[in-house]
C-alpha cells in the first residue's frame, strides 16, 4: 500500500522538476514578442468573439466570461443563494432551491453543456449539474437565468453529468457514488453487490426546454465518473468512465486503485428507448423535486415527483457493454467524428483510445472477455484504436480542434499535450499553472469544434497573481491553438472552481439576449401596471404592499398602520421599460437580502418588524441622478395599536 | 400634356406616403443611451422608434419638468394634417386626370404646387411652435431647474433641423421618408407644370 503512494509522489515530483525548466523559459518571453497582447485585446466598447460559460464548482453558480479577453460579464445564480440578485432569497425564487431534503442554499456545480442541434451548438439553453444533492439545471440563454432545476433520484454525487445528446434529446446525469437503491438502512460493508449506480436520461422538450426524467438505467455499484455522448456515427450511444470497479467502500484512494483496468461503460440509449417503449421499464417509487421558473408570473413553482421508470442493466441484452480501460479513467471524451472514445486513465502512463467501429464489430462477433454482473466485457485489444505512449502524468480530459488534433490535460505533470488522432503522435506540450483539470475548446464537445482557442482550468493558483491570503481564486489560461504549437496568451482568475466550461460564438446568442420584461406581459398576481394600482392590504397579521418603482421613487413611499408581529410582504414591480434600469430595494432590519428587480418584473421579500419606530427602505441600485432620493418610510406601531393601514406618495 | 399629367398624378400620389412613413425623426443620444431614444413624427401622431422610447423619453423629461409627448388626440394637428394631405393629394390627382384629357391648363399644376408649398411652410412653422412650447413650457415644480450663465431658465426644445446639445443629450432632428416622398412628389408636380408648359409651347 505504502509503495503505491511513494511511487505516485516520486513520479509527481520528477515531473515537476522536469517541466519547471520549461516554465522559466516560457515566462522569459514577453507578451509583446509573441503578439499575445494583441490576440486577447478587445478594445473598449468592442465585443468578445465568444461567450464562455464557466462552472462555479463549490460556488454553485455559472459565470459568463468573454473570450479571448477573459472579462467577467455575469455570474448566473443556479444552485446557490445569491444575495446580490436576491436569488434564493426572494419569495419567487426560493422554490428553485427546494429538494427532497428541503431547502438547500448551495451546491457544487460542475459541467455546463450548451444545447445542440445536429451535433452543433445552438445556444438555446445551457445545462449544468449540481453534484452534491443531485440536480440538473437548465439556464435560458435569452435572459441568462436559471429556468428549471430537476432533482435526480437514486443518484449521489451527480458527477458524470450534465452532458447532452447531439439533438438535445436528453441531458444525461450519472451517479459518481453508488448507493443502496432504494435507500435503506444497511451496513456500509455490505456495499458489494448491494449498492447500485443510476444513469438518468432526462428528456428535453424541444420547444419549451422543459426537462422530464424519462428513465434510469441501474448499473453495478461502480463509480460513474464522467461521460460524453456519442455523435455522428456513434449517436445513440453514451459513454461513461468508471472507477472503483473493485467496489470498495473505504479508503478508495488505495482500494479503488487495485484493478489494472476499469471500464468505459457504453450505453445504447436508443436500445433503452426501445425497451421503455415496449413497456419493459419498471416503475419505481421515488421522491424528487421539479422546480420551474415561470417567465410570465416571474415566479418559481416547486413540485415533488413520485415515480421513476427504471431499466436494470443486468436484465437486458444489448443495452450496456464494458470497454476495459486502464487505471481509473476520469474524463470520457468522444472525438467530433464519433469514432474515437478516449479514456483518460488518471493513474495510467498511457492514454487509451477506443474505436467505435471496432466496438460494434466486437459486439457483433461476441469478442467478450467475461462479464461483470452479466454485462459483457469486450476484449481490450478488440476495441482498442490506439495508445498515446507516455504523454504525461495524470491524464484527465481531452478536447478536439476539428483538425484531427486532440488536447489532453495532465494534472500531475501540469500540462496540456496536443496529439494527433489516428497516428497517436505527440505534437506539442505546454505547461499550465498549475495542475490543470478540465480544458475547453469552444464546441469541443460537438461535431464542429471551433479550434481557435483552448482554455485550461487549473486547480492550483499559488503565485500567478498578487497574493490575497491563503484562499485563492482558481486560475484559467487561454491558449491560441491555431498554429502547430499552442501559445499561452492569457491568464485570468475565475470564480469558485470551474470544473468545466462551454463556449459558443457570440453571434449565436448575443442578438436574442433579453433587454427588458414587458410589463404588459407580467402575470405576477401581485404586480402593478402603474402607480395607480398600488395599494396596501391587510389579511390578519399579513400585510401585502403592492409597490411600484420608477426613476426615482417608490409608490407608495409612506406607509402607516404596520404593527410589531406583522408579516409584511413587499411585492415590488419595476415599471421601467428601459434597458439596464434595475431598481433595488432593501428594508432596514429585514432578515433577508435585498431585491434587485429588472424592468418589468415583480419580486417579493418579507419583513417581520420586531421594533416600534419609523423605519426606512431605499433603492439599492444607483438607478438615476436622484437615486439617493429614492427612499421611503414605514411606521411600525405596537402590536395592540389601532392605527389603520394608510399609504401615500407625496401625501396624496 | 399627357406626360405632364401623369407626372402630376404620380407626384400627388406620393403624398399618401405620409400615411405610411414618418414625416420627421428626432433622435436623442446620451452617454447612457448609446442606442439613441427616438421619436418618429407622423402626420397623425408621434411614435417611438422602439416600442418603449416615448415612455422612456417622458420618464427622463419629468426631471426637467417637460410635458409628456402629446398623444394623437391631444393636438389638433394630428386630425387636420391628414385631412389636408388627403385633400391636396386627391385634388392633385383630379387636376392630373383633367390635364390628361386636356380640360385644364398647366398653370393649375403650378397653382397646386404653390398652395402645397405654402401649406407645407405653415406646417413647418406650426411644428416649430410646438417644439418651442414643448421645450420651454416647463413645470414650475420641476425636479431640476437649470439656468444658463446669465441666469435665464434653460429650454429644451429639440432643433427643427439638425443637431442641438441638450444637457447630456445630443438631439438630432431630420426629415424622414414621408417628407422625402412629399418633396419628391412636389418636385414632380413642378416638373409636370414645366413639361406641360413646354409641350403647350411646342
Amino acid at each position: 500500500m505504502n509503495k503505491n503512494i511513494n511511487l505516485f509522489l516520486i513520479s509527481a515530483f520528477a515531473s515537476f522538476t522536469l517541466f519547471s525548466c520549461n516554465n522559466s523559459k516560457e515566462s522569459s518571453k514577453g507578451a509583446i514578442s509573441t503578439n499575445a497582447a494583441e490576440k486577447v485585446y478587445v478594445a473598449p466598447g468592442e465585443y468578445d468573439e465568444y461567450y464562455g460559460f464557466f462552472s462555479g464548482g463549490f460556488s454553485g453558480q455559472l459565470s459568463v466570461y468573454g473570450l479571448p479577453s477573459g472579462r467577467l460579464f455575469k455570474v448566473i445564480p443556479v444552485f446557490s443563494q445569491d444575495p446580490e440578485k436576491g436569488y434564493g432569497y426572494s419569495e419567487e425564487t426560493k422554490p428553485m432551491l427546494m429538494t427532497s431534503h428541503g431547502f438547500i442554499p448551495w451546491d457544487d456545480s460542475h459541467h455546463p453543456d450548451i444545447s445542440q442541434t445536429n451535433g452543433e451548438l445552438d445556444g438555446r439553453w445551457i445545462f449544468i449539474n449540481g453534484n452534491n444533492t443531485p440536480r440538473i439545471a437548465r439556464i435560458d440563454l435569452e435572459d441568462f437565468s436559471t429556468a428549471e432545476i430537476i432533482e435526480v433520484p437514486n443518484s449521489a454525487g451527480n458527477h458524470s453529468s450534465s452532458f447532452i445528446t447531439e439533438n438535445t434529446e436528453y441531458v444525461v446525469a450519472g451517479t459518481r457514488f453508488s448507493v443502496p437503491i432504494p435507500q435503506r438502512d444497511i451496513p456500509i460493508k455490505d456495499y458489494k453487490g448491494n449498492f447500485k449506480g443510476a444513469l438518468s436520461f432526462i428528456k428535453v422538450d424541444q420547444q419549451s426546454g422543459e426537462m422530464d426524467l424519462a428513465f434510469q438505467i441501474h448499473m453495478p455499484g461502480f463509480n460513474y465518473d464522467l461521460s460524453h455522448p456519442g455523435r455522428g456515427k456513434s449517436h445513440g450511444w453514451f459513454f461513461f468512465t468508471t472507477y472503483n470497479t473493485e467496489e470498495a467502500h473505504s479508503l478508495l484512494e488505495v482500494n479503488a486503485s487495485q484493478n489494472d483496468k476499469d471500464f468505459i461503460a457504453a450505453v445504447n440509449w436508443k436500445k433503452a428507448e426501445e425497451y421503455i417503449k415496449a413497456g419493459k421499464g419498471k416503475k419505481m417509487p421515488a421522491n424528487y423535486a421539479h422546480n420551474k421558473f415561470d417567465p410570465e408570473t416571474h415566479t418559481a413553482t416547486h413540485t415533488m415527483k413520485k415515480e421513476v421508470l427504471v431499466l436494470d442493466a443486468t436484465e437486458f441484452d444489448d443495452l450496456v457493454y464494458l470497454l476495459p480501460t486502464p487505471k481509473s479513467p476520469h474524463g470520457c471524451d468522444v472525438d467530433p467524428s464519433g469514432e474515437y472514445i478516449i479514456g483518460n486513465g488518471k493513474l495510467s502512463a498511457n492514454l487509451t483510445v477506443h474505436s467505435f467501429t471496432k466496438m460494434l464489430d466486437a459486439i457483433e462477433n461476441k469478442k467478450f472477455d467475461g462479464d461483470a454482473y452479466g454485462l459483457p466485457i469486450l476484449k481490450f485489444d478488440e476495441v482498442l484504436a490506439g495508445v498515446v505512449e507516455q504523454p504525461g502524468l495524470g491524464p484527465l480530459h481531452t478536447e478536439f480542434d476539428g483538425r484531427g488534433n486532440a488536447y489532453t490535460t495532465f494534472f500531475i505533470s501540469s500540462e496540456v499535450v496536443k496529439w494527433k488522432l489516428g497516428t497517436w503522435e505527440i505534437v506539442d506540450r505546454k505547461p499550465t499553472y498549475y495542475s490543470v483539470g478540465h480544458l475547453m475548446i469552444p464546441g469541443g464537445n460537438s461535431r464542429k469544434p471551433d479550434g481557435k482557442y483552448m482554455v485550461a482550468m487549473n486547480k492550483i493558483t499559488k503565485d500567478r497573481y498578487l497574493p490575497v491570503g491563503p484562499d485563492l481564486n482558481h486560475s484559467a489560461q487561454l491558449y491560441d491553438i491555431t498554429g502547430d504549437k499552442m501559445e499561452l496568451i492569457l491568464d485570468f482568475p475565475t470564480i469558485g472552481e470551474p470544473h468545466y466550461a462551454a463556449a459558443i460564438k457570440a453571434d449565436k446568442i448575443k442578438d436574442k439576449a433579453r433587454q427588458i420584461y414587458k410589463l404588459s406581459e407580467n402575470k405576477h398576481p401581485y404586480s402593478v401596471k402603474s402607480p395607480n394600482e398600488t395599494k396596501v392590504e391587510r389579511k390578519g397579521n399579513e400585510v401585502h404592499i403592492y409597490m411600484s418603482m420608477i426613476r426615482s421613487h417608490f409608490t407608495p413611499d409612506n406607509i402607516e398602520g404596520v404593527k410589531v408581529g406583522d408579516k409584511v410582504f413587499f411585492h415590488v414591480t419595476n415599471l421601467e421599460q428601459d434597458f439596464d434600469v434595475p431598481h433595488g430595494i432593501a428594508m432596514l432590519g429585514a432578515n433577508t437580502s435585498e431585491l434587485l428587480v429588472t424592468p418589468g418584473k415583480t419580486e417579493t421579500f418579507v419583513w417581520e418588524p420586531k421594533q416600534v419606530g419609523v423605519w426606512p427602505f431605499y433603492c439599492t441600485d444607483f438607478c438615476s441622478a436622484l437615486h439617493q432620493e429614492m427612499q421611503g418610510y414605514i411606521r411600525v406601531s405596537p402590536k395592540d395599536s389601532n392605527i389603520e393601514l394608510s399609504w401615500s406618495l407625496d401625501d396624496e | 400634356m399627357k406626360k405632364s399629367s401623369i407626372l402630376m398624378i404620380i407626384g400627388s400620389l406620393l403624398l399618401f406616403g405620409l400615411f405610411y412613413f414618418p414625416l420627421w425623426n428626432i433622435e436623442l443620444g446620451a452617454p447612457q443611451y448609446p442606442i439613441p431614444l427616438g421619436m418618429n413624427i407622423y402626420i397623425n401622431g408621434i411614435e417611438g422608434v422602439e416600442e418603449f422610447d416615448l415612455q422612456n423619453i417622458d420618464g427622463l423629461n419629468h426631471y426637467i419638468g417637460m410635458k409628456t409627448i402629446p398623444k394623437a388626440d391631444q393636438m389638433w394637428e394630428f386630425t387636420v394634417f391628414p385631412i389636408v394631405i388627403s385633400c391636396m393629394s386627391i385634388i392633385g390627382i383630379v387636376l392630373g386626370v383633367a390635364g390628361y384629357f386636356n380640360k385644364i391648363k398647366p398653370s393649375y399644376f403650378l397653382f397646386w404646387f404653390i398652395t402645397m408649398g405654402v401649406l407645407g411652410l405653415l406646417g413647418m412653422y406650426d411644428f416649430n411652435l410646438w417644439l418651442i412650447d414643448y421645450g420651454s413650457d416647463l413645470d414650475p415644480h420641476a425636479i431640476m431647474k437649470m439656468v444658463d450663465p446669465q441666469g435665464n431658465p434653460l429650454t429644451y426644445e429639440p432643433p427643427l433641423f439638425g443637431h442641438r446639445k441638450i444637457l447630456n443629450f445630443d438631439a438630432y432632428s431630420y426629415p424622414h421618408i414621408g417628407a422625402y416622398l412629399m418633396a419628391l412628389g412636389m418636385l414632380l408636380t413642378f416638373i409636370a407644370y414645366w413639361v406641360g408648359l413646354k409641350s403647350k409651347n411646342d
